[in-house]
C-alpha cells in the first residue's frame, strides 16, 4: 500500500493553490463596484455588491446567452447518447465488414480542428434551415462529441462479460429490452464519463457555437463580448458572467465524481 | 473474448454512421471542392488545380504561424504530462479527500476557453491582476500585452492551468486499476518509491497517457479561445496560432479558396503526427 507522505500533502496543495488562485481573483473581482476595480488592487473587496450579478440575472439579454448554451448542450448530451450507445455495443460485441476501418475513421474526425469546418459548417447549415439554432450547434458539436463517446463506451462494454447477453437471450428477452433493462444499468459509470466529456467538450467549445448562431440561439461566450465597450471593459460584470459558466461545470464534475475514478478504464490503445 | 462475426451489426452503428458523414463528409467535401477553384460568384467559379496549395505552402506568415503552433504544442506536452503524473501521484486516494481533490482539480476543465483567456487577462493585468501587478512590485517588468515573451509564458502557463488536470485525471484513474498485490509484492521485494513507479505504475499508466498525449496534442494544435481572449493574438504575430490564422483568413479576409487549402494542409498535419505517434507507440510495444 502507498502510503500518504506530508511531502504529497505539501505538493498537491502548492498545485491546488496555482489552480485556485487565479479563480478566486475572478470571483473578487467580480463581488466589486466598477469604481474600486479600477481605483487600485485590493484582496477583498471592499464594498461587497451583488450588482454585477443582478444586473446579469435581471437583463434576458445576459441570462438567455447561459439558458442558449445549457440547451444546446444538453441536446448535444442526448443525441451523442442516444447513437452512440448502440454502436459502442455493436463495435464491442462484433465484428462486421469495415469495422476497424469505421472505427479509426470515427476517432479521425476528433482530430478535426474546429476552425476547419467552420466554413462549410455555416453553408451547410444555412442551406438546410438550422442556422442559428440551437440544433445546429449540437449537430454540430457531434461531430468531435460522438467519436469520442464511442471510444469510451466501447471500452465499457468490452469489459461486460459476454455470457451476460447470451443468458438473457436464452431466458427470453428481447434486444431492446435485454439492453435497456440489463445492459445498461450495468455500465452506468461509462454512461456517466461519456457524458461528462459530452458536456465538457460542448461547454468550451465557443468557435462553431460562435459561427453558427446570430441571435436567437446566441451562446454566453458571444454575450460576454458585451462587456467591452468604448469606455473600456467592464471588469466586474465580466468576472461575474465568467464565475457563472464554472457553476454548471461544478454541478456536472458533482453527480460523476464516483464514477470518474474507475471511469477512463478506456479499452483499445 | 472472441466477436461474433454478424454483418447485421451494421444496422446498430448506422445512426453514428449518417450523423457523423452528415456532419463531416459533406461538409469535408465542400472544402475540398473549395481548394481547387476559384470561385467569384454563385455561378463562377474556375477550376485552379493546386495553386491555392502552392500560394499558402509558401506563405510565410503561415509557415511561422504552423512554426509557431509546434513548438506551443510541443512546449505545453512536455510540461503537461510530467506534471500531470506527479499530481495524480499525490492525489489521496481514499475516503472524502480523494473526491474533494478530485473534483477541485477538475474545475479548470469545465470552463470555456473564453472564460480561461478572461481570468487570466485580468490575473495577468498589472494594474488590476494579482498576477501582473506582483511581478511587477518584485521589479519584474512584467506585460503580457506589449512584451512577446511575457505572453507565450502567460499563453504557456494558461494552457497548463487549463489542461494539466485532463491528464491529472486520466493518470489517477489509472492508478486506481493498479491491484493492492503489485503494491504488496513491491514491498516484500523492497523496491524503492523510484522502482515502483517506474516499473510497476508508468507501465500501467501506459494506455491512458496514449489517449492523454494524444488528445492534448490534437487539441493543444486547435487551440483558438484562449489566445485569442488573451492576447488577440499579438503582440503583432507572436501568439497567433493556426486556428486563429484559419479563422481570419476564411471570415475576415473571405479569401475561400486558400482558405480551404490551408485547411485540409492544417487536418492532415494533424492526422500525421497522430499517426506518427500511434505507430511508434504499437512498434515499440512489438518490440517487447
Amino acid at each position: 500500500m502507498m502510503n500518504y507522505s506530508k511531502s504529497k500533502v505539501a505538493g498537491l496543495s502548492l498545485y491546488v493553490l496555482f489552480l485556485l488562485v487565479p479563480i478566486y481573483w475572478l470571483l473578487n473581482m467580480s463581488f466589486k463596484h466598477k469604481g474600486e476595480v479600477l481605483s487600485g488592487l485590493t484582496l477583498w473587496p471592499s464594498n461587497f455588491t451583488f450588482d454585477n450579478y443582478i444586473t446579469i440575472f435581471t437583463d434576458p439579454s445576459w441570462y438567455m446567452g447561459y439558458v442558449n448554451s445549457l440547451i444546446y448542450v444538453a441536446l448535444n448530451m442526448a443525441i451523442t447518447l442516444t447513437v452512440a450507445l448502440p454502436a459502442a455495443y455493436a463495435f464491442s460485441r462484433y465484428k462486421f465488414v469495415g469495422d476497424k476501418h469505421l472505427f479509426f475513421w470515427l476517432l479521425t474526425n476528433r482530430m478535426a480542428p474546429p476552425a476547419v469546418f467552420l466554413l462549410p459548417f455555416f453553408q451547410l447549415y444555412s442551406s438546410v434551415g438550422l442556422f442559428d439554432t440551437h440544433l445546429a450547434v449540437a449537430l454540430s458539436h457531434c461531430l468531435f462529441s460522438v467519436p469520442l463517446a464511442v471510444w469510451i463506451l466501447e471500452g465499457f462494454m468490452s469489459g461486460v462479460p459476454r455470457e451476460i447477453d447470451e443468458t438473457a437471450f436464452i431466458d427470453g428477452y428481447s434486444f431492446q429490452r435485454f439492453f435497456i433493462r440489463i445492459f445498461l444499468p450495468m455500465i452506468r459509470s461509462g454512461i456517466g464519463v461519456t457524458a461528462f466529456f459530452s458536456f465538457l467538450f460542448s461547454w468550451v467549445e465557443l468557435l462553431l457555437a460562435r459561427t453558427l448562431t446570430a441571435t436567437e440561439a446566441k451562446p454566453i461566450a458571444s454575450v460576454m463580448t458585451r462587456t467591452i465597450s468604448a469606455e473600456g471593459i467592464d471588469w466586474g460584470l465580466l468576472a461575474a458572467a465568467g464565475v457563472l459558466t464554472i457553476l454548471p461545470g461544478l454541478l456536472v464534475i458533482w453527480l460523476v465524481r464516483n464514477h470518474v475514478a474507475k471511469g477512463f478504464a478506456l479499452g483499445r490503445v | 473474448m472472441s466477436k461474433v462475426e454478424n454483418n447485421k451489426a451494421w444496422w446498430l452503428v448506422l445512426p453514428v454512421f449518417l450523423l457523423v458523414a452528415f456532419s463531416a463528409i459533406i461538409p469535408l467535401m465542400t472544402v475540398v471542392n473549395y481548394s481547387v477553384q476559384d470561385i467569384f460568384d454563385a455561378d463562377h467559379a474556375v477550376f485552379v488545380g493546386v495553386e491555392w496549395y502552392r500560394e499558402v505552402l509558401l506563405n510565410e506568415r503561415l509557415q511561422e504561424s504552423l512554426l509557431r503552433q509546434f513548438i506551443f504544442s510541443f512546449t505545453v506536452l512536455a510540461i503537461e504530462i510530467p506534471l500531470g503524473i506527479a499530481v495524480a501521484l499525490m492525489m489521496p486516494t481514499k475516503g472524502t479527500m480523494a473526491s474533494v481533490s478530485l473534483i477541485v482539480v477538475a474545475i479548470p476543465l469545465l470552463i470555456p476557453g473564453n472564460v480561461v483567456g478572461t481570468i487570466w487577462k485580468i490575473f495577468g493585468r498589472a494594474d488590476v491582476g494579482l498576477l501582473g501587478w506582483g511581478l511587477n512590485q518584485l521589479g519584474i517588468d512584467y506585460n503580457y500585452a506589449a512584451n512577446p515573451l511575457d505572453a507565450w509564458v502567460t499563453v504557456v502557463i494558461m494552457d497548463v492551468w487549463h489542461w494539466t488536470p485532463l491528464v491529472a485525471l486520466l493518470c489517477y484513474s489509472g492508478l486506481r486499476a493498479i491491484p493492492d498485490a503489485f503494491y504488496q509484492a513491491a514491498a516484500i521485494d523492497r523496491a524503492s518509491k523510484w522502482a515502483v513507479f517506474r516499473y510497476i505504475q508508468l507501465p500501467r499508466l501506459k494506455s491512458v497517457l496514449v489517449i492523454g498525449t494524444l488528445l492534448r496534442f490534437m487539441d493543444s494544435f486547435m487551440i483558438y479561445s484562449e489566445p485569442f481572449v488573451l492576447t488577440g493574438g499579438g503582440p503583432g504575430n507572436s501568439t497567433t496560432f493556426l486556428s486563429q490564422t484559419l479563422t481570419n483568413m476564411a471570415i475576415g479576409q473571405f479569401d475561400v479558396g486558400p482558405a480551404a487549402a490551408f485547411s485540409l494542409i492544417y487536418f492532415l498535419v494533424v492526422l500525421l503526427v497522430s499517426w506518427l505517434f500511434f505507430t511508434t507507440i504499437s512498434e515499440m510495444d512489438k518490440d517487447k
